[in-house]
């Protein structure tokens, strides 16, 4: 396999606080290659927007600390300066945010704000920006592009603002676009239409996306490979086909046995994780999901360690071997399905 | 915006209307205080009392008296001040407006660049020694009363340095601009200074926490993610957000001063503007005087409002009506 | 971006901050701010100073006054017997000057004013008057803003309307000429105002305390409304309606307590700014009036001495500045401690 355009090794994120270190990321590795698409999914502090952020060199709080390395085009993100790292935000690396109805800055005519993107990287002329932003605004699909890259962001609805935020966002061809939970904050029927564009985008200009979600459902309809995050560690990370047909990890069937299917027999109810995360302060020893996993045995007192078990680039961080994971699996995502079996 | 403007006007000449009422009614319907007695100044003679008694209609209805008040205050304005030997009040307030006017706008441009100098720096070196002591002298600044500063200034520039290091200070008082440009400036600089610090203090305080809070807002971590420099995320993204709060301030602020607020500061450096009147006025009890300043300095506030209203709307396109 | 952080740091605190009430939490935030805390020690011994100042003056009164003129007395400097007033300087020897700071703890301390009293004696009278109104009025600024923001925001409507455009009209108006006008009308009535059974006098130094009290209203009374309007449109308020509370009960025991925090934060800015303005309206002979002494009518008689005893002026403008940098101080750390974005606090 060719070398990966993004490269994360081992990154480290905490933020010191009042009442002690807080390890948002505690040392990811990942990888993404040209044209795919990765998902990182993992429910809200589990480290997934941090983790993106810290690449984009996006954290400015004074309290945070970093260690790690992020190699993209063979150079180090983490040890770059603030200029250097500047002319890869939004021209190599950019990023799509959650909420389209704060991220926008709302002085500012859109048209204005993709222009300002474009001219920050390239050396064109104003009306030669204008140009590529209505051309942009068109190709995201909002009508009347010319005339609409002259409304203020409060003027367009949610939808529409994150269809600009993704105009903004592949102004400058990137190769990766970091999408962070670029549907959440949107209405169902609207998700489904950001989310083939993101994937029309994705082909048309040949980027490779990065898309964190918490939502399963998402990521079985876009993504090539998938993480799973757990407490700001990976605890599964495969192919889609993996991911969904073989998972690994307890916390991985605790997810699919949460989200509802159209292609099994309808279950009485779904299944949902029993407990709460653990604190990032106070990480408990051994495996961070054992006190929540109703496999737990002996050997979770160990941290696991993200290993192949499975096979090649199936990676996984829990003990029970693989007879173990078959034997309880089926049981733990789809327990109705299991005891109608006669 | 049109009607916008129109409706924001209509309620500027209601306010107008309604501060009106309550200054007549503070000066002629005080229970228990004789207006009469009140507005003839100090140990007025029979004849004086008689005079204005006729002369503002003190027997008549009253809406009669409000009408004549309101007519020598601003149609004919021959209101008098009878502790000043008869003197006019409202063409004595305007001969005073211009020195009152050059304190203020020079003030004003003080506090201004170095509040947002100040502001600025402190949330960028937020987490450093710099910002808390940044911070600290903002609030000495806001904290020391502006009439003792200019105590402290006169001290430092009239007293024992100044046959030395400040000899190109000229004695206290206000030199017009047309009578010599050179001792306008030098007269002034130490009242400009003195007036600014507590507004450098204010405006830094407040852009400051302005700013830290418009950082963490997501337009600007997506203006950084744009690629764009610090300074441009700054000074186009953050700044020009925090703009909105700083003019709405500083309009208000600029009225009070023009309208009255500078009294302080003209009384201790002896410039004779609108507050020095006002401040002469009350030693004299001339109460004609403190009436119109009062009036006309709270209209210039009111009609500074209207604008700030008006500049808020253009500045954020969020309030703007279609 | 702190946004994120705030969610990653709330994960982490979740369990830390289960089952503390949001009063002993700002408490315990306020203790940690060690500038706050030093700025209350000195605010305290301010006061407790002020309080003491018989200690002070019993060594320097005169006919048992300490407040009245002094003109021909006389003190110990070295051990040696001098007048208080001391003849004028220059080859004319014309008119008297003072005696300056003799720096001796019993005796004209920072020396004498234009009449012969003692100036640390005055500062510390004079402080238990700026402190007493500075106090008294932002506590009835904050009593009556409160009262009238409670009955505008709960009952919203036309009372709304009424009176939060009054509140308009006040705040229009420039405060220091408000004060003024409202001052010298009382002031030219030298037998006080009767107004119902309350009698004012005009030297009381319950004038300014009403006066400063009354222009401040709407700056309280402003941020008050909005903090009403939030608290009466939440879901524990219309479940109290549900029950059946009287509006008595919804205005006291619901939304009242959700307000305070906001009034307990503006409390000592707005004592620092009642304090200035007392000084201020005081310099302008419309303040505290004789025999009464203030900090700001020590300044306004120390002008005419301002080149030949300095100490006069500047003493009290110390003690103001000391007094309101430390209110200021404390303001903020009460502000940081109340409000949860301090969390994120840089230490």
């Amino acid at each position: 396999m060719a070398d990966p355009l993004l490269d994360i090794r081992n990154l480290k994120v905490a933020f010191r606080t009042d009442d002690g270190l807080v390890r948002a990321v505690d040392g990811v590795s990942l990888s993404l290659y040209e044209g795919e698409t990765l998902g990182i999914v993992g429910e809200s502090g589990s480290g997934k927007s941090v983790t993106m952020m810290s690449v984009m060199r996006l954290i400015t709080d004074p309290n945070a600390q970093f260690d790690g390395e992020v190699i993209y085009k063979g150079t180090n993100l983490m040890g770059m300066s603030q200029d250097q790292i500047r002319s890869i935000r939004g021209a190599g690396i950019s990023m799509i945010f959650q909420d389209p109805m704060t991220s926008l800055n709302p002085v500012y005519k859109v048209g204005w704000q993709i222009e300002e993107q474009i001219r920050e990287h390239e050396h064109v002329s104003r009306p030669a920006a204008r140009d590529r932003a209505v051309e942009l605004l068109t190709a995201v699909g909002i009508p009347n592009a010319r005339e609409r890259a002259d409304a203020y962001p409060h003027q367009f609805s949610g939808g529409m603002r994150q269809r600009v935020m993704i105009a903004m966002a592949v102004s400058c061809n990137p190769d990766v676009l970091i999408a962070d939970e670029p549907t959440t904050a949107l209405d169902v029927t609207i998700q489904a239409q950001i989310l083939s564009l993101i994937k029309k985008l994705k082909q048309d200009f040949g980027t490779a996306v990065v898309l964190i979600t918490h939502d399963m459902g998402v990521v079985a309809d876009m993504a090539d490979r998938i993480a799973v995050m757990y407490a700001g560690r990976i605890i599964e990370q495969g192919t889609q086909r993996e991911l969904f047909y073989d998972p690994q990890h307890p916390y991985t069937w605790g997810l699919l046995g949460s989200i509802a299917r159209l292609d099994r027999p309808r279950p009485r109810r779904l299944t949902a994780i029993p407990g709460l995360p653990p604190s990032l302060m106070q990480l408990p020893v051994g495996c961070a999901f054992g006190e929540r996993c109703a496999h737990r045995f002996e050997r979770c007192r160990e941290t696991p360690l993200l290993l192949d078990r499975a096979g090649p680039g199936h990676l996984d961080a829990c003990h029970l071997s693989a007879q173990q994971k078959q034997d309880v699996r089926d049981r733990t995502i789809h327990p109705e399905l299991v005891e109608e079996r006669p | 915006m049109l009607t916008f403007i129109i409706r924001r006007t209509l309620w500027t000449v209601v306010v107008m209307f309604v501060i009106t009422v309550v200054v007549f009614f503070i000066f002629f319907k005080t229970p228990g205080v004789d207006p009469a007695r009140a507005l003839a100044g100090r140990n007025p003679s029979p004849q004086t009392l008689a005079e204005v008694r006729a002369q503002l209609g003190l027997n008549r209805p009253l809406l009669v008296q409000y009408g004549l008040m309101m007519k020598r205050i601003f149609i004919t304005r021959n209101l008098v001040s009878y502790s000043d030997q008869g003197q006019l009040v409202i063409p004595e307030i305007f001969a005073a407006a211009p020195a009152t006017l050059s304190l203020v706008f020079g003030a004003a441009i003080i506090w201004i660049v170095m509040a947002i100098v100040m502001g600025v720096a402190a949330a960028r070196l937020r987490g450093r020694i710099y910002d808390p002591i940044l911070m600290i002298l903002a609030l000495i600044g806001l904290s020391a009363p502006v009439f003792w500063i200019g105590q402290v200034a006169n001290l430092i520039t009239q007293g024992g340095l100044h046959n030395s290091v400040f000899s190109w200070v000229p004695p206290l008082g206000y030199t017009s601009f047309t009578v010599s440009p050179l001792h306008w400036f030098t007269g002034l600089v130490f009242p400009w200074i003195t007036l600014s610090i507590l507004y450098i203090g204010f405006y830094a305080r407040v852009l400051r926490a302005n700013l830290l809070e418009i950082q963490t807002e997501d337009y600007v971590r997506t203006a950084r993610a744009k690629g764009l420099s610090e300074r441009r995320v700054l000074l186009r993204h953050t700044l020009r957000t925090s703009m909105i709060t700083f003019v709405s301030l500083f309009g208000l602020d600029f009225g009070a001063l023009v309208g009255g607020g500078a009294i302080l500061t003209e009384v201790v450096f002896g410039i004779h503007g609108v507050g020095f009147l006002t401040w002469q006025a009350l030693q004299n009890l001339d109460l004609p005087t403190i009436m119109a300043v009062v009036i006309y300095g709270a209209f210039f506030i009111v009609l500074m409002n209207a604008l700030v209203d008006i500049a808020y709307a253009w500045l954020d396109p969020r309030v703007r009506p279609a | 971006m702190a946004a994120v952080a705030e969610q990653v740091t709330s994960t982490g605190l979740r369990s830390a901050a289960v089952g503390r009430n949001p009063w002993a939490l700002a408490w315990r935030r306020l203790r940690r701010n060690r500038l706050a805390l030093a700025a209350l020690g000195l605010l305290l011994l301010l006061i407790v100073v002020c309080l003491a100042a018989p200690l002070y003056a019993h060594d320097v009164a005169h006919d048992g006054n300490v407040l009245g003129p002094n003109l021909n007395g006389t003190t110990i400097v070295g051990g040696k017997v001098v007048p208080v007033m001391q003849e004028g300087g220059g080859i004319l020897k014309l008119g008297e000057t003072p005696i300056g700071p003799t720096w001796d703890l019993h005796h004209y301390f920072l020396g004498a004013d234009n009449i012969g009293r003692d100036v640390a004696a005055l500062l510390l009278y004079g402080g238990r008057a700026s402190l007493q109104i500075g106090i008294c009025s932002a506590l009835l600024c904050c009593i009556v803003a409160t009262i009238v923001a409670l009955i505008a925001g709960f009952f919203g409507g036309l009372t709304d309307a009424i009176l939060s455009r009054l509140m308009d009209v006040i705040w229009a108006f420039p405060v220091y000429l408000l004060a003024i006008s409202l001052a010298t009308e009382l002031l030219t009535h030298s037998n006080g105002i009767q107004i119902g059974f309350l009698h004012v006098s005009a030297t009381s130094l319950w004038t300014p305390t009403v006066i400063i009290a009354f222009i401040y209203v709407p700056y309280v009374y402003r941020p008050v409304r909005g903090q009403v309007l939030s608290v009466a449109s939440k879901e524990f308020v219309e479940a109290a309606i549900a029950q059946g509370a009287s509006n008595f009960r919804l205005i006291f025991s619901e939304i009242l307590p959700n307000v305070v925090s906001t009034v307990i934060v503006l409390l000592p800015l707005m004592i620092a700014t009642t304090i200035l303005t007392e000084s201020a309206l005081s310099y302008l002979s419309v303040g505290v009036q004789p025999p009464n002494v203030s900090w700001g009518t020590i300044i306004s008689d120390g002008q005419d001495l301002l080149y030949t005893r300095p100490w006069v002026s500047l003493a009290p403008g110390i003690m103001i500045v000391l007094t309101v940098l430390a209110l200021n101080v404390l303001g903020d750390g009460v502000r940081d401690a109340l409000d949860p974005r301090a969390k994120l606090r840089v230490r």
